[in-house]
């Protein structure tokens, strides 16, 4: 055993392997970098070169384009706002808050410094995990599944604080809009509005840029200024950014166990990892305050989880040839392009390989991390660049990372749709996570709760599993309310008094309370038809965000209220830009589109040198040309062109 | 026209592979691959649409076959492949149907998910495989394997299965397992079928964690998870699919010589064959879900000369050791069909009877609360 460690170890720093795996590596920077390339993108570039590739350097190659995704996504998280990916939507609530405060550096050296930790402690989990993995992964049967994306949705309590019954709406609201798609017990489409996009549900790549990337451009462009509101040296936050790291030992070692033990498990991964972390980074910090506007916890936890999660994500591929997340699906396909097939013969036969695997994802990960750390700093300097220069360009790179998810245009039109969701979730304070991690779960609860029912009836929810994660999701939503009561005792009712825990309400909570009611009115009627089994989902989504509504409607008449005051013209104004824009694209094409818009933002609205906007604009064009030959895309060409 | 980066361009690292190549090629008789070049044009590139994901079993599939077919097209094109996912597949044959050329520069990958569709007329579906003429076609088999809890033999299990209920994961009611659901109804089995997986590993997963009773996987997929299960107790193989022979009759399958096929487990506990309405579907299903289980085709009004140019490529290499070899782990121990003979197989198959149709129609609502 451990010579076989250890041989596999010796083969890892031969100059081929290094050289291969460095390309891997370099290439899945790039790609994680890029919004919307992710995993797949990275795989798809690779996978040509890897038929006749002699396996161990293939798979050294493979593993540094995985291990390192998880990191280099983390630049358009914290810096842009941008979820690179849908391992790092956590990342973006607190690491873009602190970029606006001007501690973009200190965001990135700990969340790179914790992506490091993190990915080397999966990697030793799954050196040692992989041997015994596998009567533990069987272990874990649809009904435990099914209570996993319970306390994945628990985490909407912990996020929502005192507006639990908006987070509850959101959260509602999310689960509605994730149940569109197919029914996965009867194969009946549940389809709102008879769109044929619509069949597969919407891509979650969509769903996150709208949600959170919109939103925080319109919420820019109307403020002015550049990203970083506050200046900062940037030297400073980078030093500063890995002290956190090494002040919060605990945290990256939990968050990292929770990461690798959760990537094991077949079907949840990456998709709640990110979440579950960043709930429990706010349910053990003392004082909660600042997260959400910016505390470096909510960077540490997410991103020491999910580079673990990317080595746990190994088991179930190797052994079970069943992948954990989309990057692992593609990587499966390399292993079958390669002449490999996962099962136990990885850990017989070839268990050389395997160890090859987990050494090169050890490595991998030091090497990304390092590679990071180093441009962490002048990357981080773009957060002062005034905002205006910028925001075509990330314009273009939203809409260009829209476009990957599904290649059609629809995917446009749902971001433009989600982004309205989101700037009204924005402008009111309504908790976006919550939305998300209701559309994320949606179809796992399902799934799994239908599977549980059919498989094993009545018992499967006396399972000891089944138990045990009931127990924690009871304490998730327990402890902290007991808190809450236990010290508003302790200090009588004075609290009660100041300002900020009044009630408050405004036109946007009137619009969006009022227009969740009818959208829940309209999917009833529309949903009427479906079968028990098919709409049984829908249906109780519908239920939350009706009785989550009435309960704030209640609350709001009951107690007194301070009316808030939400201005929306002007982003209303940036919103209808937007759909100008993808109408441009409907009628000239991307490419055409995305030059003109560029250089007249440029001019008009950034007011840049005549030379610059220039430039940036042929970048653009060029990036995204390069792009399309070097991916086989077709962009959308305009009903123009094609007349 | 043709980058040299473009990601998915073959002709080059397959270093090993090319010397076994130009062998195989001279053998076959490099000269005549000269000649036709004249004869007809080849496009300098092809797009290949794989209408699934990068990395799922289609794609390997397309990946693995497109540098031997771009070695022996005659001036050696560059194969693109191009994935469209969406729908099971219905998105990108769609877009294929409407948009491909016709000058043999456009070439499409479609597999079970594909063809079931069509057969079932499902409402999405506007494609047509009477429009597209079929270059090769790579079979499969498969196998029904069960927990050993439910019998010690074959037998045992067979009867016990006809006495109570019991569980089967499919991803779909009208997926790669529809073939087997059918199987399985004639035989008398009471199945229950759960549906959601998301790939038939997942189905085998819910057989491992003792979920599932029986299961069923397809040759290469039950060679490396199931036979280790089998070996150590933990399933019991059942029946086979069998395979289609050129005559069109179901003989036991290469890669399961000692398994007894569906239709002989059949005749021993009925007497006779299996006929009518049931039967009549798990032929159509069977054959175009495993006999032609993936397929390359291209518009039918492509230049003849140059589908048979395609069609000569595969014949080229099909035969010889060097891609038997190698197409092993990838295929299983089956031989690819070309041409004609697919075409055949594919017009039989695809052709569903209205009295075939409504009956699936009524067992699927009425069995497995499945609605098409």
């Amino acid at each position: 055993m451990l010579e076989v460690i250890f041989s596999s170890l010796g083969q890892l720093f031969t100059a081929s392997h290094l050289f291969y795996m460095m390309v891997g590596v370099l290439i899945g920077l790039v790609v994680g970098i890029i919004p919307g390339l992710g995993g797949i993108a990275g795989m798809s570039l690779l996978l040509p070169f890897l038929y006749g590739m002699e396996p161990s350097v293939a798979l050294g190659m493979l593993m540094g384009l995985v291990a390192v995704i998880p990191t280099g996504d983390t630049f358009a998280s914290v810096l842009l706002g941008i979820p690179g990916s849908s391992a790092s939507q956590a990342t973006v609530v607190d690491g873009f808050s602190l970029a606006k405060k001007g501690q973009a550096a200190r965001a990135l050296s700990s969340a790179f410094l914790s992506s490091l930790i993190g990915g080397l402690m999966g990697a030793l989990v799954l050196t040692a995990f992989i041997l015994v993995a596998r009567p533990i992964v069987l272990s874990f049967s649809s009904s435990e599944l099914f209570m996993l994306t319970l306390l994945g949705l628990s985490m909407v309590a912990v996020l929502s604080g005192k507006d639990l019954f908006k987070g509850l709406v959101a959260c509602g609201f999310g689960l509605l809009v994730g149940t569109i798609g197919m029914a996965p017990a009867t194969g009946e489409f549940r389809l709102p509005f008879e769109v044929d996009y619509l069949y597969d549900g919407l891509p979650l790549v969509v769903v996150g840029l709208g949600i959170f990337a919109l939103p925080e451009i319109i919420d820019l462009l109307v403020k002015r200024g550049s990203i970083a509101e506050q200046s900062c040296e940037l030297g400073k936050g980078w030093q500063q950014g890995m002290k956190d790291v090494v002040r919060q030992p605990g945290l990256v070692a939990r968050c990292a166990g929770i990461g690798s033990l959760m990537g094991t498990i077949p079907g949840l991964a990456g998709s709640v990892v990110d979440w579950l972390t960043y709930g429990h980074a706010v349910q053990s910090a003392k004082d909660k305050s600042q997260f959400g506007k910016g505390d470096i916890r909510g960077v540490i936890a997410p991103e020491s989880a999910n580079n673990a999660c990317a080595c746990g994500a190994m088991v179930p591929t190797l052994l079970f040839g069943i992948p954990g997340s989309g990057t692992a699906a593609v990587f499966l396909g390399g292993l079958l392009l390669l002449g490999l097939q996962p099962g136990v013969s990885m850990l017989e036969t070839n268990l050389d390989l395997t160890y090859t695997i987990i050494w090169s994802l050890a490595l991998a990960n030091i090497l990304g991390a390092a590679l990071c750390l180093g441009l962490a700093k002048p990357v981080a300097s773009l957060t002062r660049v005034p905002f205006v220069i910028l925001a075509p360009i990330i314009t273009i790179l939203i809409l260009f990372a829209a476009y990957q998810a599904t290649r059609s245009l629809g995917d446009l039109f749902a971001l433009g749709a989600i982004g309205v969701l989101g700037v009204l979730f924005k402008q009111a304070n309504w908790s976006r996570p919550a939305f998300l991690i209701g559309f994320v779960l949606a179809p796992g609860a399902e799934a799994y709760f239908y599977q549980a029912a059919q498989f094993q009836g009545t018992e499967a929810f006396i399972r000891p599993g089944v138990i045990i994660i009931g127990l924690m999701i009871a304490a998730t939503l327990i402890i902290p309310a007991l808190r809450r009561y236990l010290s508003s005792r302790r200090y009588g009712n004075s609290a009660h008094t100041s300002n900020a825990d009044l009630l408050s309400l405004g036109t946007i909570d009137v619009i969006l309370m009022s227009g969740m009611l009818a959208v829940a009115f309209y999917t009833w009627v529309a949903f009427s038809e479906l079968s028990l089994l098919g709409g049984i989902m829908p249906r109780l989504a519908i239920a939350i965000i009706v009785i989550a509504c009435i309960i704030e409607i209640c609350r709001t008449v009951s107690r007194p209220t301070r009316w808030l005051a939400q201005p929306c013209r002007q982003a209303a104004m940036w919103v209808t830009g937007f759909f100008l824009l993808i109408g441009s694209i409907m009628l000239l094409g991307f490419v055409i589109t995305a030059a003109i818009f560029c250089l007249i933002f440029l001019l008009l609205i950034a007011r840049a040198k005549p030379l610059v906007a220039v430039g940036i604009t042929a970048s653009i064009t060029l990036f995204l040309i390069g792009m399309a030959n070097l991916l086989t895309l077709t962009y959308p060409t305009g009903i123009l062109a094609s007349l | 026209m043709t980058c040299p980066n473009t990601p998915s361009a073959y002709p080059f690292s397959f270093h090993c592979k090319r010397a076994l190549l130009t062998i195989a090629c001279s053998t076959l008789g490099f000269v005549s691959i000269c000649a036709s070049a004249d004869e007809v044009t080849v496009p300098n590139t092809i797009h290949w649409t794989i209408p699934f994901g990068v990395g799922g079993g289609t794609d390997v599939w397309a990946r693995f076959f497109a540098p031997w077919m771009s070695e022996n097209i005659a001036g050696n094109p560059t194969l693109v492949i191009d994935n469209v996912p969406g729908g099971g597949s219905i998105n990108g044959s769609n877009l294929f149907a409407m948009r491909a050329q016709h000058d043999g520069s456009q070439w499409i990958g479609t597999s079970a998910s594909t063809q079931y569709p069509a057969m079932l007329e499902d409402r999405r579906v506007r494609y047509d495989y009477t429009d597209w003429a079929p270059i090769l076609a790579t079979p499969t088999g498969g196998v029904v394997y069960a927990q050993p809890n439910l019998g010690s033999d074959a037998d045992a299990i067979l009867k016990a299965m006809s006495e109570g209920r019991v569980k089967f994961a499919v991803q779909s009611h009208t997926g790669l397992e529809l073939p087997v659901l059918i199987a399985l109804d004639l035989l008398g089995a009471d199945v229950q079928a759960v549906s959601g997986m998301r790939s038939r590993g997942e189905g085998r997963l819910a057989f491992e964690r003792g979920e599932a009773d029986i299961d069923f996987q397809t040759t290469s997929a039950y060679f490396s998870s199931v036979e280790p299960l089998v070996e150590s107790g933990r399933a019991i193989p059942l029946f086979s699919l069998g395979v289609l022979n050129d005559e069109g009759e179901i003989v036991r399958d290469p890669a399961f010589a000692e398994l007894p096929t569906f239709l002989e487990v059949y005749e021993r506990l009925n007497g006779d064959a299996p006929e009518g309405p049931a039967y009549d579907a798990f032929r159509k299903f069977f054959a175009s879900g495993f006999t032609l289980q993936k397929m390359i085709l291209v518009p039918s009004d492509t230049p003849t000369a140059l589908i048979e140019e395609y069609r000569e490529a595969a014949r080229r290499f099909v035969d010889t050791e060097a891609f038997e070899s190698a197409a092993e782990a990838q295929l299983g121990p089956y031989t690819p069909v070309v041409g004609d003979v697919v075409e055949q197989h594919l017009q039989e198959a695809m052709s569903l009877s209205d009295e075939t149709r409504q009956w699936l129609t009524e067992w699927l609502r009425e069995q497995h609360g499945a609605r098409i």
